[in-house]
């Protein structure tokens, strides 16, 4: 006799369900677990490397938005001092192309990604905040020397309780909640 | 004698007569309420969160240790938010509906026993009364959707109707083929008389009263009065604030008063070993409620033919039939005899659903109206 006409299917799916209840959840539980972000994640603003920008202004020309604004004079070499390099990341897309026409990889895209401010002047950053710093890591986009350094992204599908999800190497987020992180 | 009279006669003997007769009644009042309300909170939490892991999530897990406070901070929410009544609503109606579901959902309790002798009013009528004041709600549910003046929320109050109306029926004849072994309507009597629980004796009938219960009390699968791919929230579309919390507990209530009238009618009531009678009571309603979270968790919603046909075309037949055979074997089987009477009626009970499965069937699994 076929069951599969007798409501069989009813009891099937009670089954399945129950057999729910002793499978492990799969929610993150965020602020205290989290998951590894893709190593070309176009993350948190930007990173500015001081020592190897020239102060071109190629990235201030490639931005879509104009958002990045450089005010430099010319210095004792005959060469550019960066006085204002501010980014209104407020206004900013993450297409990454300041990032990409950078001919010195003096600009990286961030890593982290929680960029949640109080007032809207704080997500105007001055050239000082753009800097290396703990809280703001490099991420591998249009960069793969940085790219190859990073931690593999945790997919949910692979992702380990046990092991912890977190997973971030250079920046240890969930202590650290300065600006940007 | 239930506790409360005994309570009152000894307050006879040193207070005056009016005093007497009051004091056991706000007592007992007091202590239902406190029950139904302290209870309705933690399955608020319980189905949240066993809705949660049958859906491989934690449910609401921060709000205190494992978040046993989310109950409360959701209703101090609920109280705190604007209450909105529609401009074109009728005013007083939107304002009553609230009160006629959630008041009559309270009155369930009075006749719950909660162990020997302890059951608000042992009414001699008590499950005709539990079926008769379960139903007033339904009215509650229709002066909302009119008062709401908005037309999903009307759709859903007559969806209600027909749907209440339609699982009475079988609820009915589920109950009285319980009454026909107890001899007796009353709650006490009921639970006295089930030294082998009901649902051994008569699981056909277990079936289509819990059937029958979920669909008055609206849950899923038979939630269509607030089917929200279909028509918004239901009939309570246009309440907000402290209305949609009344709804809300209505609803829950309902839930619990019906998880405790199937512990009493068909699992034994307080009756079990060990344990102190008010926490076998306790176990079976939680395990009644974890069955029904599990049906919500399982279950797709029905369509409204379906539920209507399912309702005349296989729970009143089956309840019907399952009526007389309960009444032949009252009649004629010796009463040394239960355990013939339950393997005879799991054979029945089996035997029916697979016959009426097989008339749904028509159409290669597709129910036909």
């Amino acid at each position: 006799m076929k069951f599969e006409r007798y409501g069989i299917g009813i009891a099937k799916g009670m089954a399945l369900t129950f057999k729910h209840l002793f499978r492990p959840p799969i929610t993150v539980q965020y602020p205290e677990e989290k998951l590894v972000v893709s190593r070309r994640i176009r993350g948190n603003e930007l990173v500015w490397y001081p020592d190897r920008c020239t102060g071109c202004a190629t990235c201030a020309k490639s931005c879509p938005q104009g958002n990045i604004e450089i005010v430099t004079h010319v210095g004792d070499e005959n060469n550019y001092v960066v006085d204002k390099f501010e980014v209104d990341t407020g206004r900013c897309m993450f297409c990454g192309l300041c990032v990409e026409s950078c001919p010195y990889e003096a600009l990286a895209m961030g890593l982290s990604y929680e960029r949640a401010q109080y007032r809207r002047g704080q997500l105007v950053l001055s050239k000082e905040e753009l800097r290396l710093s703990d809280v703001r890591q490099p991420s591998g986009y249009a960069r793969p020397k940085i790219e190859a350094t990073l931690p593999e992204q945790s997919l949910l599908v692979n992702w380990d309780r046990e092991k912890g999800g977190q997973k971030l190497s250079l920046v240890p987020l969930s202590k650290k909640r300065g600006r940007g992180v | 004698m239930t506790l409360l009279e005994q309570f009152q006669l000894w307050l006879a003997t040193m207070w005056p007569e009016w005093a007497a007769y009051v004091t056991p009644a706000i007592v007992g009042v007091v202590i239902v309420i406190a029950f139904a309300l302290c209870m309705v909170i933690v399955f608020i939490y319980f189905e949240r969160r066993l809705l949660g892991r049958f859906q491989i999530r934690l449910g609401p897990n921060r709000l205190g240790p494992e978040g046993i406070f989310q109950p409360i901070a959701t209703a101090v929410k609920v109280l705190l938010k604007e209450d909105i009544v529609p401009a074109k609503g009728d005013k007083w109606l939107h304002w009553l509906a609230p009160l006629v579901v959630f008041v009559p959902v309270l009155m369930i309790f009075a006749v719950v026993p909660f162990w020997e002798g302890a059951i608000f009013i042992d009414l001699n009528v008590g499950i005709v009364y539990v079926v008769a004041i379960s139903s007033v709600s339904a009215v509650g549910i229709y002066m909302a959707g009119w008062a709401s003046n908005n037309k999903y929320a009307l759709i859903s109050a007559l969806r209600m109707v027909a749907q209440v109306v339609s699982y009475e029926l079988p609820v009915i004849l589920s109950i009285l083929g319980v009454v026909l072994m107890v001899g007796s309507l009353s709650m006490s009597q009921i639970v006295a008389a089930q030294t082998i629980p009901f649902i051994l004796l008569q699981p056909l009938g277990f079936i289509i009263f819990f059937l029958g219960a979920v669909a008055e009390m609206n849950r899923s699968p038979f939630d269509l009065l607030e089917a929200d791919s279909e028509i918004v929230a239901g009939f309570h579309t246009e309440y907000s604030g402290m209305k949609f919390a009344m709804f809300y507990l209505g609803e829950y209530c309902h839930a619990l008063a019906y998880s405790c009238i199937i512990a009493t009618l068909f699992l034994g009531g307080w009756r079990g070993p060990l344990l102190p009678p008010f926490l076998w009571l306790l176990i079976k309603v939680v395990a009644v409620f974890f069955v029904i979270v599990w049906i919500r968790a399982t279950l797709p919603r029905l369509r409204v033919d379906q539920l209507m046909s399912f309702a005349w075309k296989c729970l009143l037949p089956m309840a019907v039939i399952n009526l007389f055979v309960v009444a032949a074997e009252v009649l004629w089987l010796p009463e040394s005899l239960p355990w013939i009477m339950v393997v005879v009626n799991f054979a029945f009970a089996g035997a029916l659903i697979l016959l009426w499965s097989k008339l749904f069937t028509l159409g290669g699994g597709r129910v036909e109206v």
